[in-house]
Formats: C-alpha cells, sequence, structure tokens
C-alpha cells in the first residue's frame, strides 16, 4: 500500500467517525485528501469504491444512508459504536491466559486472524506479554491444504465443491456442499454442512479432500442453522467407556518390552523350550489389541482368553501368506 | 496477508495503542506490533499527516517524541481499537475455550474471566464457524506423571525418567532437562534435552514409565531448541530405508498416520506409499500386526522376514495348542 493511499483510507476512516450527517462521495472527495489529486470524475469513483472495500474488508461498518428523504444521492458516516471495540480491562492471570490461547494455533489462517485480535486487544490498553514462559502448551495443527479454502468460505458463507475419497467402500466422487464449519477432533480436520447431493447434514474429513476446493455461487448464501453443535457430528463424546477385559500370555525372555511394561508377572514358564514369563495384563481395546500383539510374533502367546488367542492367530496367518 | 494489507489495520490501532500507554519505548511498541522500530516511527510519522477534516494545527494528530519515546497528544477522535472481526474473535475464543480442555492448564477460573470479557467486549463479533475439541486422553498414571513433568518445568529441575521407546521395543533409562509439556494431536508430550541422545526429545507422558524429579537444576544447552512440529510429529532421520506396501482400505489409516510419501491409488480402494523406518524390528511388528492388509513389494527381505515371523508364530501357538 502506498503512502498516499494509507494516508488516504485513514482520514477517510477519520472523516466519517467524527461526521454524524452522511457524506456523499462529492463531498468526501472534496473533503478528505488523496481524492482531489483523481484525474476524472470515473478514477475518483473507482479509487473510492475501492476504498470501501477495503474499509468493509477490514471490518469496519460502513453506513450507507440519506440525511433527508430530499436527497439524491446515498451518503456515508461510520457509526462510532459500531466501530469501537467494547472496553475491556483484563486482570494479568486473564491476559496470560490468552497469551497462552494465541499459541495454540499452528495454522497460517488462523494465527493471522489470532495476531490481529491481539493487536486490538493492547490498543485497548490490555498488556499480553507472549514471551512468558508456559508449562503446558497445547498445540492445534492444519497441515491439510483444504483448510484455508474451507475455513474462508465457511466465514464468506459460499457453497463449495470438491473431490471426496471415501475409504471403504472405496469412491471418489464429487461433492457439493454448504459449509457450516470446521473443526478439528484430536488433531484431525472436518468440515461439516449440508451436503446438496446427499440433501443431509454430513461431515468429511479434510485429508480426504482431493485437490482443489471450488466456490460455487456467490458468498454469503449459506445459513448456518441456529444452534447448531459442530462438534457433536465429528466426536463421539458420549461414546462409553472402553470396557476393560484381563488377559494373559507368555512372554519370552528379555522379549517384548511394550508387553511388559503394561503386565505384571504371574511366573515363569517353559513355552516350546524357551524360558520365559505368564503376564497378565488388562486391555482398553481387544479388536487393536490383537493387532499389536501379533507384530510380536513367536516372542508373544496369548493363553487367554480364546477370542483373544484365536484372533491373533488369525492375522498371523494371513500375514504368513495363508489367507488372501 | 501482505505486509502492505497488514499495514492499514496496524495504523488504525496505533493510535489507541499509544494512547493508553504515554511516554513507550519507540521498540517496546514496535515488538508489540511484531513490526522494526524503523518501521513503526515511519506509520508514526505517516499518522501525523493525518487527521479531522479542516486539517490545520490543531485538527491533525499530534504526536511528540522525546529520545526513545513517544506520546500521543491529540487522537482526532482515534480513541478506540476498531471492533474484533467476526474471524479474529473465533480464532480468540476458540482457542481459549480449547484451553479449558488443556490437562494441566490450572487456572480455568482466570480462562473462563477473560472468555466472558472477550465476548462481551466483541458484541456482535460471536465465534462460528470453528470448533476445536482436544479430546486428550489420559489415564491416571500418565496424569500423574504429566503432573511431575509440569512441576519440573516450573521449577527447572532435571528428571529421571524411565521410558519405552516403541521403534526399538525397549525401556530405557535417561536424565532429561526438561523444556515443556505440549499437547499435540489429543496426547501430552514432555519437550526435553535428552543427556543420553544428547538432542532435545519428544517424549510420550504415556510411555514414561517411571519419573523422578532430582535435585539438580535443569540445563538444556542454550543451543537447544524447541522442536518445531508443524510439518508433524515424525522427524525423518538420515539413516532410514523405505518400503514399498500396497495397503488395503481397512488400513488406510497407516498413510495417514505414518509419514508415507509417492502415494498412488490403486483400484478397489488399495494404496500404494513409500514408507520411510530406521527400524527393521519396529516395520516388522506393525506389519505382522496388519496381517493380511498390507501386502509387502519392496524390499524382498522385508516381505520375507514378515513371512518368516508369521510362520514361526503360527508353529509356536499350534505346538502349544496340540500339548
Amino acid at each position: 500500500m502506498s503512502v498516499a493511499r494509507a494516508e488516504r483510507l485513514v482520514n477517510l476512516v477519520l472523516c466519517l467517525l467524527s461526521t454524524r450527517q452522511y457524506l456523499s462521495a462529492e463531498r468526501i472527495r472534496g473533503i478528505v485528501p488523496g481524492y482531489a489529486d483523481a484525474p476524472t470524475d470515473d478514477a475518483f469513483f473507482r479509487t473510492f469504491e475501492r476504498d470501501k472495500t477495503e474499509l468493509r474488508e477490514l471490518g469496519i461498518p460502513l453506513e450507507v444512508g440519506r440525511n433527508l428523504v430530499s436527497d439524491t444521492v446515498d451518503g456515508y458516516r461510520i457509526a462510532r459504536r459500531d466501530y469501537e471495540l467494547g472496553e475491556i480491562d483484563l486482570a494479568p492471570d486473564e491476559a496470560a491466559a490468552v497469551a497462552l490461547a494465541v499459541r495454540l494455533w499452528d495454522s497460517p489462517e488462523l494465527v493471522g486472524a489470532a495476531h490481529g485480535a491481539l493487536l486490538k486487544l493492547r490498543a485497548a490498553g490490555v498488556d499480553v506479554d507472549q514471551s512468558a514462559p508456559t508449562v503446558v502448551e497445547s498445540k492445534v495443527r492444519t497441515t491439510e491444504p483444504a483448510f484455508g479454502p474451507l475455513l474462508a468460505a465457511v466465514q464468506a458463507g459460499q457453497v463449495v465443491s470438491f473431490d471426496y475419497r471415501r475409504p471403504s467402500p472405496a469412491e471418489l466422487r464429487e461433492r457439493t456442499l454448504e459449509p457450516w464449519g470446521v473443526v478439528s477432533w484430536r488433531g484431525r480436520w472436518y468440515v461439516v454442512g449440508h451436503d446438496r447431493d446427499r440433501k443431509a447434514p454430513r461431515c468429511f474429513r479434510l485429508s480426504r479432500v482431493v485437490g482443489e476446493v471450488r466456490k460455487v455461487g456467490r458468498p454469503g448464501v449459506v445459513r448456518r442453522p441456529e444452534g447448531v453443535d459442530l462438534m457433536g457430528f465429528v466426536a463421539d463424546t458420549h461414546a462409553e467407556p472402553p470396557r476393560l477385559s484381563s488377559a494373559s500370555m507368555w512372554v519370552a525372555e528379555g522379549r517384548a518390552a511394550g508387553v511388559r511394561r503394561r503386565g505384571k508377572v504371574v511366573e515363569a514358564r517353559e513355552v516350546d523350550g524357551v524360558p520365559g514369563h505368564v503376564i497378565e495384563i488388562d486391555l482398553h481395546y481387544p479388536d487393536a489389541a490383537a493387532g499389536w500383539l501379533a507384530g510380536y510374533g513367536a516372542d508373544v502367546l496369548v493363553l487367554e482368553p480364546e477370542v483373544l488367542a484365536k484372533s491373533v492367530r488369525e492375522r498371523l496367518l494371513s500375514a504368513a501368506g495363508g489367507v488372501r | 496477508m501482505t505486509a502492505a494489507q497488514e499495514r492499514l489495520p496496524r495504523l488504525l490501532a496505533l493510535v489507541p495503542y499509544l494512547l493508553a500507554r504515554p511516554g513507550i519505548l519507540i521498540e517496546e511498541a514496535a515488538a508489540d506490533f511484531g513490526v522494526s522500530a524503523r518501521q513503526l516511527r515511519k506509520d508514526l510519522e505517516l499518522l501525523w499527516m493525518c487527521g479531522l477534516p479542516g486539517y490545520g494545527p490543531g485538527d491533525l494528530i499530534d504526536i511528540s517524541f522525546a529520545e526513545d519515546t513517544v506520546t500521543v497528544a491529540f487522537d482526532a477522535g482515534m480513541s478506540r481499537p476498531l471492533r474484533l472481526t467476526g474471524a479474529e474473535a473465533t480464532a480468540l475464543l476458540v482457542a481459549l475455550r480449547a484451553l479449558l480442555e488443556t490437562p494441566g492448564v490450572a487456572d480455568a477460573d482466570a480462562i473462563r474471566r477473560a472468555v466472558a470479557k472477550i465476548e462481551s467486549a466483541a458484541g456482535q463479533a460471536q465465534p462460528a464457524g470453528v470448533a476445536v475439541g482436544l479430546g486428550v486422553r489420559e489415564g491416571a498414571s500418565t496424569a500423574q506423571v504429566r503432573e511431575t513433568a509440569q512441576s519440573a518445568v516450573r521449577d527447572r529441575r532435571a528428571l529421571r525418567i524411565t521410558y519405552y521407546t516403541a521403534s526399538k521395543d525397549e525401556v530405557t533409562e535417561r536424565t532429561v532437562d526438561p523444556m515443556r509439556v505440549l499437547i499435540v494431536d489429543g496426547r501430552g508430550y514432555l519437550e526435553a534435552w535428552c543427556r543420553r541422545a544428547e538432542d532435545v526429545r519428544l517424549f510420550r507422558l504415556d510411555r514414561i514409565d517411571q519419573v523422578a524429579v532430582l535435585d539438580e537444576p535443569a540445563a538444556p544447552p542454550p543451543y537447544a531448541r524447541p522442536t518445531d512440529i508443524s510439518e508433524g510429529l515424525f522427524q525423518a532421520a538420515p539413516d532410514q530405508r523405505t518400503a514399498r506396501l500396497v495397503l488395503r482400505p481397512a488400513v488406510r489409516w497407516m498413510a495417514e498416520y505414518y509419514p508415507v510419501e509417492d502415494v498412488e491409488e490403486l483400484d478397489d480402494g488399495r494404496l500404494r506409499v513409500r514408507m520411510r523406518y530406521s527400524d527393521t524390528s519396529w516395520i516388522v511388528r506393525l506389519l505382522l500386526g496388519q496381517g493380511g492388509d498390507v501386502l509387502v513389494e519392496e524390499p524382498a527381505e522385508l516381505a520375507d522376514l514378515v513371512r518368516a515371523q508369521a510362520d514361526a508364530a503360527i508353529a509356536r501357538i499350534d505346538k502349544h495348542r496340540s500339548a
């Protein structure tokens, strides 16, 4: 932005903030320095249009209206109560929380927005020390290329379409979505919205979006249902806690440290001429445990329960090429 | 936003910022705005030329400099910052709420107060369209480890840990100098200088089997840098080998969970990938556990090894059963 342009825009904001009357474009042209240089009417209106767009993009509430019914053209002003950030005063521990919150994002779009907010809080007189050491830090990353375009579409209220790959049953097809929001759950990002093809709310995992996200139609058409619980579409927050089930297995001497650390030794025992121990272990997710235990091959032999022993053997059989 | 696009928001925020801090050092203000002192002076010179219609001496923004400090004497009506945009309110408030979910963030009360105040100041700009759930799963023993690790970070004390390294399937004792506790993708990590590895390491909290705070102070060397996790938690090592694998749909998650390259879509939802690994025993364990859902195309020795180990395991199981 040229010095002249930045100066003109600051003056325009100050001028529109200071007026209670709507000022027509012509009046503004006569008052605000910088516009007088426009060689023609056309050049002035083009510049003025661009300036208005820029102010609106920054979130400056530009009011359009007429002072008298007899006025023939619209005028502009900025209502101070809509422009200004409300009074805010943060205690030191509250400011520390804000500093920590800003560090949550590891994503250019969200870091930019959070810093924009921080700038304004500081301008409101709040002191936020970002260099203060922290004991615990959360990080939310956005590595999916689709994140930026989808967040922009959510914020602009614009319909999108994209190619989406579903793994099972395998399928790659175009989806058209009215996006309501982006959701991060346990480090993975999703987009939630109204699927126009299915005519129902759906959620999509961003890592499975293939290629570009395309904008469909104009901004401002998507209506997010009032009070919609975005997280509810993604996270199974009502899932029952896993049931603990106990298992016992033989583990070869000095092997399978990953199993040994999770259980307790019941007795020493020799199996197949190999010294080892019988170990008891509490399992949270028996299905996942079969894969984990099969990974140890001959070093681990499941004794109980039978269903787990069978499931491990089946996995090993198919790994050996016995089942295809 | 480009540097030019960032300038107008900064110019609009500068006057109220300075108004709230008469006589502030230019260096300090520049640091708060994330720009050089030279750039900040340029901004101030520009603002000095701006003001109210009339643009006479009493209408212009008046800024006075004294050595390295600056004071605003007349604000031309720009005494408050611009309200938050929807995107700004969202980024800040969603992050604050996520903090409430972070285990070990003691001051939940302060976070709630900050949220309430910011919501009230933000007015119409309410957060929308972004939701974050950290979804941290933390067992009781991991919570204890985390609390000990946090106290060591706070008190700057070294730790003695018993740590399970999954890639090598081994448990080792290490003395570490804690740097910070991180929560990433629903899991807790201790970032510390490991005296054994002589490098910065991320230790998964649920793999720290024992932890003891030592009397000696934590002393990470000055060149110990926090890990850049933006590219993922797996660091590429120079001595890694690669395997070419075909994943069936049931194990496509492997391509999302582990670092893979040259991803190629095949028919029936199968995926061909190249996967890096440092430790052969680790990848054998991983592949054995997936049963027939992964086909090893290369290297042939790896395919043979997986098959041989599966055969040996089945032989042992069957012998034991018949006994």
